[in-house]
């Protein structure tokens, strides 16, 4: 299965392609994590590769990633990562339509496949915290990629000043983006003392989290 | 406001529009991409200007001729683009114009990298540009601070009729806190700038905006007027903060990104019995001396931490008389320093006794 995650720059995508890929590989599945992110200079998966690979995970991330190379370059090996269809493979792409874009040249082997493609949503980030503006950015993001969104994932946050109200102010414009967009909610990310008290709709969706990109302080 | 989760360079960008500034002008480089980006999103929707210039120099002198016009103007760069931009800030300086100039320092010198540094300090403090003239210079070490800070260089530039520098690191433009931004005043009536070159509607001579004097007692006359305002901010801007320094053996002076690492690696030594304190200056130019000279005892130690090879240590021994012992710990380059970095040499200093 391909897993694609999209969504506005700065929602979680990295957090919640990490925890996917350590949740799928402790259900003792095959996992690659693919880094394709253009956009960004810091914070990328490869920060991390020692601690996904002694985990079992194969990390597929440009060399180039996290170092001095500003250059909005892609791994030489993602074609592998439609090689094998066991495999749970997990795309991290890069913020908004612009780092949509990665995912272009790849449009024929992933449409040939099964695949999720998931739009990261926290409501909390000021380009992102009105329907009208989520909506347009699903859009531009579905628009450049030519691939079709299947499913949300609601990562509201404020950092470290989490409280679980801010999860639950965010269902109303999350939902109503869902029913826009006739798209499902498929998780509702949280630390595990957040997702205690979900209503009943969100308990199969509810989806714990540790954060792996932390600060140096 | 209720409290949003941001980047430092959409914080910065998103606090200038909220300080009455709508027009931006300039080039991107990483890691500070995001400001201008978010600038080129947002300006337009709300009948500013954004534009992309074809070059720093460019972008510096636009700012020289929106900010000579009256309206509230920022710049930002990575340190290789204030480099290009030195020639222009100095006009600036020497024209009295106010603007914000933002720095996210990358590792110096050359193209360098674009991992965090703090090694734009001398040309920010020292000069940088060419002739006598000094810019304010903050330094946030929050992304809420830099909210904070934005619209304080704003009043401050307007105030001093002078170019003020925010300067950041890329650990501090990429990373993302929760913040809460001012409400903006629609209405704000910001100083009446009688200087500025906005028309004369035929009521007034014209205001002339230069940098250039032909006749050399012109323009010594003109730089010792300014150094009277140099004066009154060296006096009454010096911002600082200060923890933990009463009791203290041994004070850390750190600003930016590493005053936050500074900090754990304090609360790190309390915890094993070790005095130690902290001075952050928020503004380096003008460099709060004060905060320095109270505990210039001949016992404390001081241990400055940055990520250069030492480039604040002159300016601490100078605010002391060097009366007191001053160390140094740095990493350069685009690394950041750990806490257990720093404790380490705090172990060092301290000779060994824990």
């Amino acid at each position: 299965m391909i897993n694609i995650i999209t969504g506005h720059y700065g929602s979680g995508k990295t957090e919640f392609a990490l925890n996917l890929a350590l949740k799928k590989r402790a259900e003792g599945k095959k996992v690659i994590i693919c880094d394709l992110d253009i956009v960004n200079p810091y914070f990328r998966t490869s920060d991390v590769r020692k601690f996904l690979e002694d985990k079992g995970i194969r990390v597929i991330a440009s060399a180039f990633a996290s170092s001095n190379v500003d250059i909005p370059t892609l791994p030489e090996d993602v074609l592998s990562v439609f090689a094998d269809d066991e495999t749970e493979a997990i795309l991290d792409v890069g913020g908004d339509d612009d780092g949509a874009v990665a995912l272009g040249g790849y449009f024929n082997y992933i449409t040939k496949k099964e695949f999720n493609m998931f739009f990261v949503i926290n409501t909390l980030r000021p380009m992102t915290s009105k329907v009208i503006d989520i909506l347009e950015l699903a859009r531009n993001i579905e628009i450049t990629s030519r691939l079709k969104i299947t499913h949300i994932i609601n990562n509201t946050n404020l950092a470290y000043l989490t409280e679980e109200k801010h999860i639950l102010e965010s269902f109303e414009t999350v939902e109503e983006c869902a029913e826009k967009m006739n798209v499902p909610i498929k998780y509702i990310l949280g630390k595990e003392e957040f997702l205690k008290n979900l209503p009943e709709r969100y308990k199969d969706k509810a989806f714990k989290i540790e954060t792996y990109m932390n600060l140096p302080f | 406001m209720a409290k949003v989760l941001v980047k430092g360079n959409e914080a910065l960008a998103e606090a200038a529009i909220r300080s009455g500034c709508k027009l931006f002008f300039g080039y991107p480089i990483t890691p500070q991409t995001e400001v201008s980006a978010y600038m080129a999103k947002k300006l337009p929707k709300i009948g500013g200007c954004f534009l992309q210039a074809e070059s720093e120099v460019s972008a510096i002198n636009m700012v020289y001729g929106a900010g000579g016009s009256g309206k509230r103007v920022m710049t930002s760069s990575s340190s290789p683009g204030i480099s290009l931009k030195q020639e222009g800030i100095s006009y600036i300086a020497g024209a009295d114009v106010p603007c914000v100039i933002v720095n996210i320092v990358r590792g110096g010198p050359g193209l360098g990298g674009i991992q965090p540094a703090q090694s734009d300090y001398f040309q920010a403090v020292k000069g940088g540009g060419h002739g006598d003239y000094h810019l304010i210079v903050l330094a946030p070490s929050s992304i809420q601070e830099m909210v904070d800070l934005t619209s304080l260089a704003f009043n401050l530039a307007d105030e001093y009729r002078m170019p003020v520098m925010i300067m950041g690191d890329g650990m501090l433009g990429q990373m993302m806190e929760p913040v809460e931004f001012p409400e903006e005043d629609e209405g704000a009536v910001y100083a009446e700038k009688g200087w500025a070159a906005n028309g004369t509607k035929m009521e007034r001579k014209h205001n002339i905006i230069n940098s250039l004097y032909i006749e050399a007692k012109e323009l010594e006359d003109t730089i010792l007027e300014r150094q009277k305002k140099y004066d009154v901010i060296v006096k009454n801007e010096p911002r600082c903060e200060e923890m933990n320094t009463e009791d203290a053996d041994i004070i850390l002076v750190a600003y930016g990104t590493t005053a936050r690492i500074a900090k754990t690696a304090m609360m790190k030594a309390r915890e094993k019995g070790i005095k130690v304190g902290l001075i952050r200056p928020i503004t380096l130019w003008p460099f709060p001396t004060e905060n320095f000279k109270k505990h210039a005892d001949g016992k404390k130690k001081f241990l400055c931490v940055e990520m250069s090879m030492g480039q604040m240590v002159e300016d601490v021994k100078l605010a002391i008389d060097c009366k007191n012992s001053v160390d140094f710990f740095g990493r350069t380059g685009g690394i950041v320093p750990t806490p257990n970095e720093i404790l380490n040499k705090i172990d060092e200093i301290s000779g060994g006794a824990f």
